[in-house]
């Protein structure tokens, strides 16, 4: 499966390209208003292209990221595809409940992590060693928290949690709890 | 003059609030409270960005997130509800030509908003209670982390904005539909069918000769309608608040209520229906209006295409009250298909709306050129670049495979959150503050045209700087609502605080612009009962 890591590269290009084009734009409009010039018309034709290239942008980022990010349509389905192993997770009191001190997962293996919450709303989060982001879910008490992930890159992860349950929940990490092995 | 003199009295004295009328006065003190309390979420920003570079030691834990709990909300009611609201009771009036439907009721709103800011605000400060904007279920009514009876001041407090703010949509909507004494009778219900864009979805399927003519400016009509998303919002957040005040006061009694009665994903459903109705509903509307308000007066034109930016605002009605599910992409139990219309598709419709007000507002300014670059102008640009940069990103993580990976990072909060609400939304408030503040003071000079550039210039680099670098921090894997004790992120977060601190370096020099050019006496005066007991707008002189 595509490392979510890859998926932000991806995504820091684009819209940094986006933002220097859009300040770019403002900033030569910003000039020219305040000059005299040639005609001053805005065509309608103009004006509808503009839209139907939000149309079609809007649109098509949806479309273009369910056939190119790999866990969407897995999320979407995760009810029908078997794991290759679940990880019972419980949330209680501000802290994590394992079933196990250590999660080993083999290389290509899908992983079903499946997490309650006894009392508040909580998020669960896998992270690398650099502390950047694998993927994360929120953790709502009295309903099914399950997030179904294909690994297949070696490391060690980090569990915490993502949501703001109360002060006393900001620093709900268990360091280097899920291990990845076997892959190439 | 002498600088002491020009600071008790303003710049040449030209300002003097004996002469204002009630309308003017009251609006003025909506939007010199507004002012103050945005000063108040500046520093309240600021203490975090340092706190995200070092912990600050003798702020502990709790208080950062009574700080992040207040910081918001001080943000949004106490300042850009005072200024949007004080601002738009002047504006409709002024722009229909008639007197505002109750000026005794804007001042109760004004009021209540101003006090409810500050009950919940102090109540954060006393008692650190810090279940965040976001109330998620059961953590405002989970008594093991707060004291009840704290909570049931905060909520009061929250629960009398909301008061102030139903209290605006009664006056602003009497305001269009009313007939003043001595009037020739109005036609109420056509004036409202204009105003909330019903007119201009109508005149798009006639032929040109014959289409109606509109009965209420394009701005006015944004007024009405995001004025429709206040009024729910309002709704939703004073029902839950009375249900966590429930949950309180049985608490302070000695009974303990059971939280699961209350399931913790519908409650989330309806808080971020209603908390969207502000976010993706009001503020883009409210926006929306104000740009064209803006657009309009400084090129004395009428808007470009204008029946189909009214039509767009009855879209965005529908948009704004189906929107909400992009905040529970996260939310396995979250049906699918609610993740895919909602979370999704409607959201990408906001890319449409918001784009094409933005284009209908500079296609009137082409239109118009050459333009003298004034403070309004400028300021103008700088919110459609606010909005340029926020929109797209808010549309990127609304989807479900980004979301995964974005959700409840910094992301969130930089290029979207802050660039909206610093860039796009500030600076068009400052913009029409900046077109006002003649009307409304008289007349009066601003003090330095140095000051107000950099105003400009300060806050423009440091809300996209702030903004872009928190997004940086965000791809990288750092969370929102927390702390990082061992610096993982540091470089970017330094950066932050420096963008941050030339936010707080703008707003000094706006605020101390405007003393200078109004003086102590003519803001202190502002707060003095009116010897004025006239209903028009303006005094008769300045007519």
């Amino acid at each position: 499966m595509t490392d979510s890591s890859l998926v932000l590269y991806g995504q820091t290009i684009a819209y940094t390209c986006y933002a220097v084009v859009i300040i770019l734009v403002i900033a030569w409009f910003g000039f020219a208003i305040t000059r005299k010039g040639k005609g001053n018309k805005v065509s309608k034709t103009l004006f509808y292209s503009f839209v139907s290239m939000l149309v079609i942008l809007g649109v098509s980022l949806h479309i273009v990221t369910f056939n190119t990010i790999p866990w969407v349509s897995m999320d979407l389905d995760r009810k029908n595809i078997q794991a290759d192993q679940v990880f019972d997770i419980s949330m209680e009191n501000h802290q994590f409940i394992l079933p196990q001190e250590k999660f080993v997962i083999n290389c290509g293996e899908k992983v079903m992590f499946n997490v309650t919450s006894n009392d508040l709303t909580y998020g669960f989060g896998l992270f690398r060693q650099d502390n950047s982001m694998m993927f994360q879910m929120q953790v709502v008490p009295g309903h099914v928290n399950d997030i179904l992930w294909e690994f297949k890159e070696n490391g060690i992860y980090t569990i915490r949690s993502t949501e703001y349950s109360g002060p006393k929940g900001h620093q709900m990490i268990i360091k280097d709890v899920v291990h990845v092995i076997g892959c190439e | 003059m002498s600088y002491i003199q020009t600071l008790m009295n303003g710049e040449q004295a030209l300002f003097s609030a004996r002469k204002l009328t009630p309308m003017q006065r009251i609006t003025l003190r909506f939007v010199v409270v507004g002012i103050l309390y945005y000063g108040v979420a500046v520093i309240e920003g600021m203490i975090m960005r340092i706190y995200q570079i070092e912990p600050i030691t003798f702020l502990g834990s709790d208080h950062y997130f009574a700080i992040l709990t207040a910081h918001p909300l001080v943000g949004i009611f106490g300042s850009t509800y005072l200024i949007v609201f004080g601002a738009f009771l002047f504006v409709v009036p002024f722009l229909m030509k008639k007197p505002l439907w109750s000026i005794k009721l804007a001042n109760t709103t004004f009021w209540l908003i101003t006090i409810g800011t500050f009950v919940f605000w102090f109540s954060g400060f006393l008692t650190h209670y810090a279940p965040l904007y976001t109330l998620y279920w059961p953590l405002p009514a989970d008594f093991n982390q707060f004291d009840p009876l704290s909570g049931a001041i905060f909520i009061t407090g929250i629960a009398i904005v909301m008061l102030g703010a139903v209290f605006f949509v009664i006056n602003i909507f009497k305001t269009i539909a009313y007939t003043p004494e001595g009037w020739e009778k109005q036609p109420s219900g056509a004036l409202l069918a204009d105003a909330i864009g019903y007119s201009g979805l109508r005149n798009m399927f006639r032929r040109k000769s014959k289409q109606k003519e509109h009965l209420v400016d394009i701005p006015v009509a944004a007024i009405a309608r995001g004025t429709v998303d206040t009024a729910l919002n309002a709704g939703i957040i004073l029902f839950t608040g009375v249900l966590i005040l429930v949950y309180m006061v049985a608490a302070i009694m000695g009974y303990d209520l059971k939280t699961t009665a209350i399931d913790a994903l519908l409650y989330k459903n309806w808080f971020w229906w209603g908390l969207d109705l502000i976010a993706d509903g009001l503020v883009l509307i409210f926006v929306a209006g104000t740009w064209y308000l803006l657009a309009m007066m400084i090129t004395g034109r009428k808007i470009f295409m204008q029946n189909i930016a009214r039509a767009a605002l009855l879209v965005e009605l529908i948009v704004s009250w189906t929107v909400w599910s992009h905040h529970l992409l996260s939310d396995q139990s979250q049906p699918g298909i609610l993740k895919i219309v909602s979370g999704e598709l409607v959201t990408a419709f906001e890319l449409i709306t918001q784009g094409l007000a933005f284009f209908v507002t500079l296609a009137t300014l082409w239109l118009a050129r050459p333009l003298k670059m004034t403070n309004e102008l400028k300021f103008l640009l700088g919110g459609l670049l606010g909005f340029g940069l926020a929109v797209p990103a808010g549309i990127m993580q609304a989807d479900i495979g980004l979301n995964r990976i974005l959700h409840n990072t910094q992301w969130i909060m930089g290029p979207h959150v802050h660039v909206a609400i610093l860039v796009g939304l500030t600076m068009t408030l400052y913009a029409a503050i900046y077109l006002l503040f003649p009307l409304l003071t008289n007349g009066a000079k601003l003090y330095s045209q140095k000051l107000a550039n950099f105003h400009f210039w300060a806050h423009l680099i440091g809300g996209i700087g702030m903004g872009a670098f928190m997004g940086m921090a965000g791809l990288q894997g750092m969370l929102r609502r927390t702390i990082y004790y061992e610096g993982e992120f540091n470089l970017y977060m330094i950066l932050a605080g420096i963008c941050g601190f030339m936010l707080l370096l703008a707003f000094l020099a706006f605020l101390y612009n405007i003393i200078m050019s109004v003086g102590v006496k003519g803001v202190l005066g502002i707060f003095m009962p009116s010897p004025n007991k006239t209903k028009d707008l303006l005094p008769a002189e300045t007519k």
